[in-house]
């Protein structure tokens, strides 16, 4: 996943770098006022241990082996900011005194791997994790799956910047100057290997260590996990159920597939316009026939709003039974997150009317 | 797992009090000062550190991979599973003998040797940018045999980076290329026979490019890393206005990376030579696992140590660094010429 120089052009290149820019000049004020004069040993000593942990092999199933990148880690111990300047130090080592990874493209990388990286599996961690003890098996099972999903995200991530060279920079015979694959290639291209052996390695990894520390050093867990000690050890136990169940209608998705007809009430324009889905507005209505033209105010009303992912397919993804899950994912995940936003919203506000009173 | 603590009872002497070598985090801070006196010994350009630690992990390695081949040639087919477990202390070995020859490299006479490091970093990151932007075939077969003239000019050999950089980056943009000539739409000039694949003259184009661009862009990186010492290339950062806490913490980083390894590598070795027989994948995977968690409390414990180590040097959070580079007339030559390059491009492909 570390994109070498040539792959990006320098204008891509250029806005990566300002878009992570921001995320460094904050996190090294936080780090800073953090930690005082002990960040720069810390996050110096972190970034090696990040840049030696990417060495470590590990075997796979299927008798390939992996590295993992080991962005959850840094993260789960040491909290978002400083995760993301150690390993943005470690993938800067690389690229200049290894040559694995551009300079020109130390930005994008960066701001794939360390900068959403980290906040993508701290996110998820606490998300996960919530209140629950620290010794909790329900914290192995949010590591293993915030270091899944945070290498997946920056895989994609690194599919989105490859995908769009093509549509922006050719040359005169109309040649690709750059990654030469539109996204629709690029993107399941990176996904596959990231979905599987990759993310895989980076779940091992980032469970494992969580659970070595839960044995051998709880204390290094207390830092991302506020609220912990007062966590009931039954809460995993209580909803565990309630998410095997979410991820177990999320794979199953695709099933709305095989459905014949259609949805009933839930027709488009298109649908009054074509013969096919008349006659199945119709048998779907006990064969009352629909109107011979396009309601007036669904028409005014259809193009108010446009769906980012219509019809659950997104536009460069080919595979319909893979759009249904990444939908179920990001729409299940964009509920859960709107919720959690809600009730810390609402905490916020529990806590402070007692003290107004 | 239970024995991972355990295996290093001798390490805690080894490595808990770290020593900032002279070069890397030596001249970073406020810290090594002390530490420049101590090894006032040692040659200024080659750290002895690094050579002791290099020499430990080769003998390290070359007994582990003895031992995982003996295994191999005699075990059940479930030894080479446990041999790829053990691809780690030649990964390890592999960076640092890469980091040795480097260091021997910088302190040859050569023309790019001879330049500031501030006038080497800058010109090469316009290379660099320059390879990224050209829009033409030529131009980068041009940048790339000035690749060639100044490696020839700094006496690195050609199969250094041949094996180091050209071949590397073959095999991975290769890879990655080589389905373009097929999937790139545009004017078609030949067809594969059987498979009837057509191959497009834009994509075939496209190709070139990438492996172009990766080629030259890897070759000026590497010739910069090749020719000046890690210490130098950080504290050349400075010049183009990357902070100076960075600038700290990359030097430190770059010593620990040596630590981590070399304990890394013989927490693989003492776990290995207490074990009898080959381990199940699952069993390899938590062993990684817990090897990664014993590390982590190894670096933060180092985290502690270095800061009381550096707090009782005389460290109040900032950072100085030694600046002792002279800029003549060939280093503004050399960065001319260099800014040349792009600017030419620049305006030709108005």
């Amino acid at each position: 996943m570390h994109i070498p120089d040539g792959y990006l052009s320098p204008s891509t290149c250029a806005v990566t770098f300002a878009a992570a820019a921001p995320f460094w000049y904050i996190a090294s004020r936080k780090v800073g006022r953090m930690l005082n004069t002990k960040a720069v040993p810390l996050i110096s000593v972190v970034s090696a241990f990040s840049f030696t942990v990417m060495m470590f092999n590990l075997p796979l199933p299927g008798g390939t082996t992996g590295h993992a990148v080991g962005m959850g880690i840094a993260a789960i111990v040491l909290g978002p900011w400083a995760a993301m300047l150690a390993i943005s130090i470690a993938l800067l080592v690389q690229a200049v005194f290894f040559g694995d990874g551009g300079i020109l493209a130390f930005g994008a990388n960066a701001l794939n791997m360390a900068i959403v990286g980290s906040l993508v599996s701290y996110g998820l961690y606490r998300l996960i994790a919530g209140t629950s003890p620290l010794t909790a098996p329900r914290r192995v099972a949010a590591g293993g799956i915030a270091g899944y999903a945070a290498i997946n995200v920056s895989a994609l991530m690194a599919a989105i910047e490859f995908g769009i060279q093509p549509i922006f920079f050719h040359d005169a015979s109309g040649a690709p100057l750059y990654a030469p694959y539109p996204l629709s290639i690029a993107v399941p291209a990176m996904m596959l290997g990231h979905l599987t052996f990759a993310g895989f390695a980076e779940l091992v990894i980032t469970g494992g260590l969580v659970a070595y520390l839960q044995r051998h050093d709880v204390d290094l867990l207390k830092a991302t996990a506020p609220g912990a000690a007062m966590g009931m050890a039954t809460s995993w136990k209580a909803t565990r159920r309630l998410w095997a169940g979410l991820a177990g209608l999320m794979i199953a998705s695709p099933l709305g597939l095989l459905a014949a007809g259609t949805a009933w009430g839930e027709w488009g324009v298109e649908a009054f316009q074509s013969a096919d889905a008349r006659a199945e507005i119709a048998a779907a209505s006990h064969n009352v026939a629909p109107p011979e033209s396009v309601p007036a105010g669904l028409e005014k009303l259809s193009s108010f709003w446009t769906a980012p992912m219509p019809d659950y397919a997104p536009a460069f993804m080919h595979s319909h039974a893979f759009g249904y899950i990444l939908s179920a994912l990001i729409g299940g995940g964009l509920i859960i997150l709107t919720f959690l936003a809600l009730s810390a919203i609402a905490a916020r506000l529990r806590r402070a009317t007692p003290d107004a009173a | 797992m239970e024995g991972e603590k355990g295996v290093l009872p001798q390490d805690t002497g080894e490595n808990a009090p770290p020593q900032p070598s002279p070069q890397g985090g030596g001249r970073a801070s406020a810290v090594p000062r002390s530490h420049v006196d101590l090894a006032g010994t040692a040659p200024p350009s080659v750290s002895p550190r690094v050579g002791e630690m290099a020499a430990a992990i080769g003998g390290f390695s070359a007994a582990a991979q003895s031992v995982s081949r003996d295994v191999g040639e005699s075990g059940t087919p479930r030894s080479k599973t446990n041999r790829r477990l053990f691809h780690t202390p030649s990964h390890l070995l592999h960076a640092l003998t890469h980091a040795m020859e480097a260091e021997d490299l910088a302190g040859r006479d050569g023309l790019l040797q001879s330049l500031d490091p501030r006038a080497k970093l800058a010109g090469c990151l316009l290379l660099i940018i320059a390879a990224t932007m050209l829009h033409s075939l030529l131009g980068l077969v041009l940048l790339f045999a000035l690749a060639v003239a100044l490696a020839l000019a700094s006496s690195i050999p050609l199969l250094r980076l041949l094996k180091q950089v050209w071949l590397g980056v073959l095999a991975f943009t290769g890879v990655i290329a080589l389905p373009s000539p097929f999937l790139v739409s545009g004017k078609v000039i030949a067809t594969l026979p059987l498979l009837h694949w057509s191959i497009s003259e834009q994509g075939l184009r496209s190709a070139a490019f990438l492996i172009g661009r990766a080629e030259t862009a890897a070759s000026f990186a590497a010739l910069l890393v090749l020719t000046t010492s890690w210490p130098h290339v950080m504290k050349a950062m400075r010049s183009l206005g990357v902070p100076v806490a960075v600038v700290a913490v990359l030097g430190m980083t770059h010593r620990y990376i040596f630590v981590l390894m070399t304990t890394a590598v013989q927490m693989m070795e003492a776990r290995r030579a207490r074990q009898l027989g080959p381990l199940k994948p699952a069993d390899q995977r938590r062993l990684i696992a817990s090897s990664a968690g014993v590390l982590l409390s190894k670096t933060l414990a180092i985290a502690g140590d270095v800061h009381m180590a550096m707090i009782a040097r005389g460290y109040r959070g900032e950072v100085r660094l030694i600046d002792d580079f002279q800029f003549r007339a060939r280093d503004g030559a050399a960065l001319l010429l260099a800014a040349l390059v792009p600017a030419v491009i620049f305006w030709m492909q108005r």
